[in-house]
């Protein structure tokens, strides 16, 4: 029932790897996750794969085809140019561990760079109140399945490895920023400033808001427009706008 | 052999989904040194597929609800087999487990006073349902796990260490637990990325492995779920209640074939979805069973009003639990009146505006419109049930989440009793939640108890453990050679045909055939490759669990002769009282065979009972049960 | 430490990463969008270049047209009638005769979020497409000078607004004709188009967006500049599009004025 669709898979480790040819069938409604499964059952049992939900809602299977990173169980097969070779990669940012698997670690400790939210003094779970108007931004960011494609499509680490250590990355400067906006965090009762933080620790000024990262974004979540620039903007009231400064001095005083 | 890497814990949390984090949370909080193992990376979790929400009658939204509806709509809705006790834990603790949460930092949908917005499901009373959009899973999974990483800097900011008193072992799976005499003293596990072992030392297991739902073919569930929890259980010498059980979603896509089974949320009908068939007729109004008449509208008019005035009005029979919709939308599409690819049609486009459906159901748009080509604001979606829960699990202590086994604690999915014969939608969070904190602290109690005196692990068994765990990689040995892969889908095609949403005596005996046969397949099984990162490799040892859980099933589901809840007999269509005080209890025994025998139940508390109309408790429970009630 | 533990990662380029030769495996036409861009720009740029220097055409006397490009003109060579704030620079060639708006407008645009975007990827290759590799050795983006110095962005958005009145002043006394009588012609309306495209793409301003509301964490409690925050996140959802529109409108409203003004045909007039 299905047609024949030519595959080109890179397949190796982090020390070679090569691409490796399948023809393998198609049907109606496939997703490349479905073919690549094909591949495993008929073809190569031992081709890894990372996959969890095959739903877009883990982001277990981001990797790359045709060179543009996507998740794998959400690229239809209808989607991609037919009768041209679908080539599929594994993500280029990361460390390869084998065939289309990496290792994404390098995004589970920024995240832990980024310090918690911080509940506020005083208030008794049960009691926190907050309008939906306020929250919706953060529930915006919130929407991330951690696929970690902005990551690997980030040109600040995807093109310089060297940049890995000072810079966190969209998707956890996008969580600095949702925590910034949260309406009840407490960090800067704790003389947290989590702008602050942003710029010198986590690297914001290295983001050129150059928008692959929304681009890529399974979950369509406006990552530049909505938490990359508005955190900027954050920082240049904090370090930038002396206007903006003398007023909260005078606040203060 | 080789030299195995050995670590020492206290507590060992199998499984990372939203009982496993609860459960390490609670016990790091105890003070207690604690692994998370988890076969996926952190954050993966099936939970996060949860969609609808997380049930707690915290009364923001209707302030009657309280502890004792949500009981009762939890015994209601598990047919009254469920374990009271849990029931009862379970509606007193959820809201105060849903609170913490925002102390961790999850961010609810609000009500207007900016209190934790709460929707309709199915079998609930009231709106109830804490919920962010139509992703409260992904929500609470991603909640627990900056919970963790908060606790993480904590120990960092004391140490210098952030894994010094929790660790995540991500892909990492277990293929044993290992004993000191009849306690738990640790678990064999190895790296999925380099199929190397290592050895958890650790006096107190957490079993939080979810579901076994891919043993069967049309599934919600991920490739995670099959049975670990329950396996090593078994081969633990503990034992698991209720296994008959399952709960069919009525709602999975039916349509393209690659993501048949996949969920299409409740709220979809909470939120005013319709279920019709090929002739246009809404047909849930001829499905209202006897004991459900009270509760539900007869006519549309009606059921349309409820919407807006719950009080007054019945519910649509739309919201009918689980198990009732899903034998209905089967009988429909049996009947002939289904849609071109085997489902019914569930339509909300003409019910809302499409902002409206995209701002409430934003996944339900996204999953369809990029995986079916579907525009659910324009058009109706064609759903069908599918697997996605087992109500079964290891027989645990209410308040300790303890198994028969000393050390070995579940909680979730993988654990049995709280949801009786069929889970409503949203208390499958709420109960993460209660009881993974409850396992947590059981643990941390046991290990507290334990003193000095605890079980050492023997190089033995991890040796033994550790040889089995490879032996698919063949020695040359094996007669035949089988192929993993093929042996999983006609386990699924068994499960699912013989074992399904519909069973009779005949079928469940020609599946215990040929599970007798897979297994024995299942020995000569053979993969190849090496052993970094193999997925023949991981399914063969997959493999194992859910054939050893399947055959729970069938036997469990072929000495219960009655329906009820998530089973359903052809041959004994309806529920027996005589059957509701007994629970079918798997063990396994040393020759590898499965043994499921009866036992009866703990009688319900007076006082809870007295929360029931006794013409209600009629419907249920025997004369004699009922004493001078009647 | 065992592999899948967390590993800190060499700093050396390439460390692990799997061993694909190719800049990018992209198979659509990718360097499409760059190369538009950077046409468009250079052809902008090119135009407005020559006009700025010009020094002529860029008034009507007879319906008080003057360019966007010439205001507001404070040269002590621009044509007495058009010069509306005084004159005070000296009249040389290589001073324009709006040479005090036209470097904010020249920065307000060079630090916009979105022309950044678009010249880091059609000039500067920052990256030239997602997933393209950049030809660059090392990166610092926008964390030390000159370019940190984007920061100031919110500056030349404050001067633009002022410069966008001046430019509505320029477009609402061009409906006196040189009679001093009320009259409109095809030049009012595209001045007023002109204007009213200036005004969309320096409201859709993203550092706008944060002084208007972004900066707030609790909308809830000032209901006023929320409601603003929403207009004006709305349009910023279109702020490429403006920011391309007004390029369009800048340059055609200018070549309008100096057709009229060189007499190459006759403003259409509707009324007087």
């Amino acid at each position: 029932m299905g047609n024949q669709e030519h595959f080109r898979v890179w397949r190796g480790d982090d020390e070679t790897g090569d691409f490796v040819d399948y023809d393998v069938e198609v049907n109606e409604g496939e997703v490349v996750l479905d073919i690549i499964h094909r591949i495993q059952a008929t073809q190569a049992p031992d081709l890894a794969v990372r996959w969890n939900c095959k739903a877009g809602k883990c982001g277990s299977c981001s990797a790359e085809i045709n060179g543009r990173p996507r998740l794998l169980c959400m690229t239809r097969m209808s989607t991609l140019p037919p009768g041209e070779p679908i080539v599929v990669t594994p993500m280029r940012t990361f460390p390869v561990i084998r065939d289309l698997v990496t290792d994404v670690s390098f995004n589970y400790e920024k995240a832990r760079e980024v310090r918690a939210f911080v509940p506020p003094e005083g208030v008794a779970p049960g009691d926190y109140r907050m309008q939906q108007v306020d929250v919706e931004r953060s529930q915006e960011f919130r929407k991330c399945i951690e696929c970690f494609l902005c990551q690997d499509t980030c040109h600040v680490l995807r093109d310089h490895e060297e940049n890995k250590p000072a810079f966190a990355g969209p998707r956890f400067l996008m969580r600095v920023a949702e925590l910034d906006m949260h309406p009840l965090d407490a960090a800067a009762e704790q003389g947290l400033n989590r702008k602050e933080a942003a710029q010198d620790e986590h690297g914001l000024g290295f983001c050129n808001i150059t928008k692959c990262c929304s681009e890529v974004c399974p979950e369509h979540i406006k990552i530049t427009d909505n938490a990359l620039i508005p955190l900027k903007e954050r920082v240049v009231d904090l370090k930038f706008d002396p206007l903006i400064r003398r007023k909260k001095r005078a606040r203060r005083a | 052999m080789t030299e195995i890497e050995q670590l020492s814990y206290d507590v060992i949390v199998i499984g990372a989904g939203g009982a496993g984090l609860r459960a390490a949370i609670e016990a790091r909080e105890q003070g207690k040194k604690t692994a998370i193992i988890s076969k996926s990376l952190f954050g993966k979790a099936h939970t996060v597929m949860a969609e609808g929400g997380c049930a707690a009658s915290m009364g923001n939204v209707n302030d009657k609800d309280n502890w004792m509806v949500h009981f009762g709509d939890t015994m209601r809705g598990g047919k009254f087999l469920n374990n009271w006790r849990m029931a009862e834990l379970h509606a007193k603790e959820a809201p105060d487990r849903v609170w913490e949460l925002e102390t961790y930092g999850a961010v609810f949908d609000r009500t207007p006073d900016g209190k934790i917005s709460q929707r309709n499901f199915g079998g609930h009373t009231y709106p109830r349902l804490a919920h962010v959009g139509d992703r409260t899973g992904l929500e609470l999974i991603r909640t627990l796990q900056q919970k963790i990483v908060s606790l993480q800097q904590e120990d960092f900011a004391a140490t210098g260490d952030y894994e010094a008193r929790i660790k995540v072992f991500a892909e990492c799976t277990v293929t044993d637990l290992t004993k000191d005499g009849d306690r738990i003293s640790g678990a064999l596990a190895y790296w999925r990325e380099s199929g190397r072992h290592l050895v958890f030392e650790a006096p107190a297991i957490i079993l939080a492995t979810g579901g076994i739902g891919k043993s069967f073919k049309v599934t919600s569930n991920s490739w995670e779920y099959t049975g670990d929890g329950h396996a090593l259980a078994l081969r633990a010498g503990a034992s698991l209640i209720n296994m008959e059980f399952i709960q069919f979603h009525p709602t999975g896509m039916v349509w393209p074939p690659s993501v048949k089974g996949i969920l299409v949320t409740e709220s979809v009908r909470g939120d005013g979805g319709v279920l019709t068939n090929s002739e246009g007729k809404r047909f849930m109004f001829d499905y209202i069973p006897d004991v459900f008449k009270a509760q539900y509208a007869t006519t549309e008019e009606e059921a349309d009003r409820w919407y807006t005035d719950a009080d007054n009005n019945r519910r649509p029979p739309e919201l009918l639990p689980r198990d009732e919709v899903a034998r209905a939308i089967n009988s429909e599409v049996k009947a002939g009146r289904g849609t071109p690819h085997g489902g019914v049609y569930l339509d909300v486009s003409s019910r809302l505006k499409a902002e409206v459906i995209i701002k409430k159901l934003p996944s339900m748009h996204h999953q369809f419109k990029e995986l079916a080509d579907v525009d659910i604001t324009k058009e109706p979606m064609e759903v069908g049930p599918t697997c996605h829960y087992v109500m079964g699990g290891v027989e645990v202590d209410p308040d300790t989440g303890a198994a028969s086994v000393d050390g070995l604690f579940a909680a979730g999915e993988c654990s049995g009793g709280m949801h009786g014969s069929n889970r409503l939608g949203g208390n499958s969070l709420s109960d993460l939640l209660v009881f993974g904190r409850r396992a947590g602290a059981g643990a941390a109690a046991y290990v507290d108890s334990l003193g000095s005196q605890r079980p050492a692990i023997s190089d033995d068994d991890v040796q033994v453990a550790a040889r089995r765990s490879v032996a698919a990689f063949g020695d040359g040995g094996q007669e035949g050679s089988e192929n993993p892969y093929t042996l999983h889908q006609e386990l699924q095609q068994t499960m699912n045909d013989l074992v399904g949403i519909i069973r009779k005596e005949e079928e469940i005996q020609e599946a215990l055939d040929k599970l007798e046969g897979l297994k024995a397949r299942g020995e000569q099984v053979v993969v190849e490759g090496h052993r970094q990162f193999n997925p023949g490799w991981h399914l063969a040892l997959d493999l194992r669990n859910m054939l050893l859980v399947s055959e729970c099933v069938a036997k469990a589901a072929i000495l219960r002769t009655e329906s009820r809840g998530g089973h359903t007999r052809d041959d004994y269509p309806t529920m027996d009282a005589e059957w509701r005080h007994v629970l079918l209890v798997c063990t396994l025994n040393a020759d590898g065979t499965i043994d499921v025998e009866r036992q009866e139940q703990i009688p319900v508390r007076n006082d809870l009972l007295d929360l029931f109309e006794s013409d209600e408790l009629g419907k249920y429970f025997t004369t004699a049960e009922l004493g001078g009630r009647i | 430490m065992t592999v899948a533990t967390l590993r800190t990662t060499s700093p050396e380029a390439g460390a692990g990463r799997a061993a694909i030769a190719a800049r990018t495996l992209r198979t659509d036409r990718w360097w499409i969008p760059p190369l538009t861009t950077a046409v468009g720009l250079i052809a902008w740029i090119t135009y407005a270049t020559v006009r700025v220097f010009m020094q002529k055409d860029y008034f009507v006397a007879d319906y008080h047209y003057l360019t966007p490009f010439y205001s507001p003109c404070i040269s002590n060579g621009c044509v007495p009638e058009s010069a509306h704030f005084g004159t005070f620079l000296p009249d040389v060639w290589w001073l324009p005769y709006a040479a005090l708006t036209l470097p904010f407008l020249l920065l307000f645009r060079m630090t916009c979020y979105y022309y950044r975007k678009a010249y880091y990827r059609a000039f500067w290759f920052s990256p030239p497409a997602c997933a393209v590799a950049e030809p660059h050795a090392k990166y610092t983006g926008e964390t030390r000078f000159p370019l940190i110095g984007q920061n100031l962005h919110r500056y030349f958005f404050y001067a633009a607004v002022l410069i966008s009145l001046i430019n509505t002043y320029d477009a609402i006394k061009a409906f006196e004709t040189g009679d001093g009588e009320f009259g409109i012609g095809l030049g009012n309306l595209v001045l007023l188009v002109n204007v009213v495209a200036l005004w969309a793409y320096t409201a859709s301003c993203h550092s706008c967006r944060s002084i208007i509301g972004g900066r707030l964490n609790h909308f809830s409690q000032h209901p006023v500049r929320y409601k603003l925050w929403g207009w004006v996140t709305r349009l910023n959802g279109k702020h490429m599009q403006l920011a391309w529109l007004t390029l369009g409108t800048l340059a055609l409203t200018d070549f309008y004025i100096m057709a009229v003004s060189a007499g190459w045909f006759s403003d259409p007039r509707i009324i007087n």
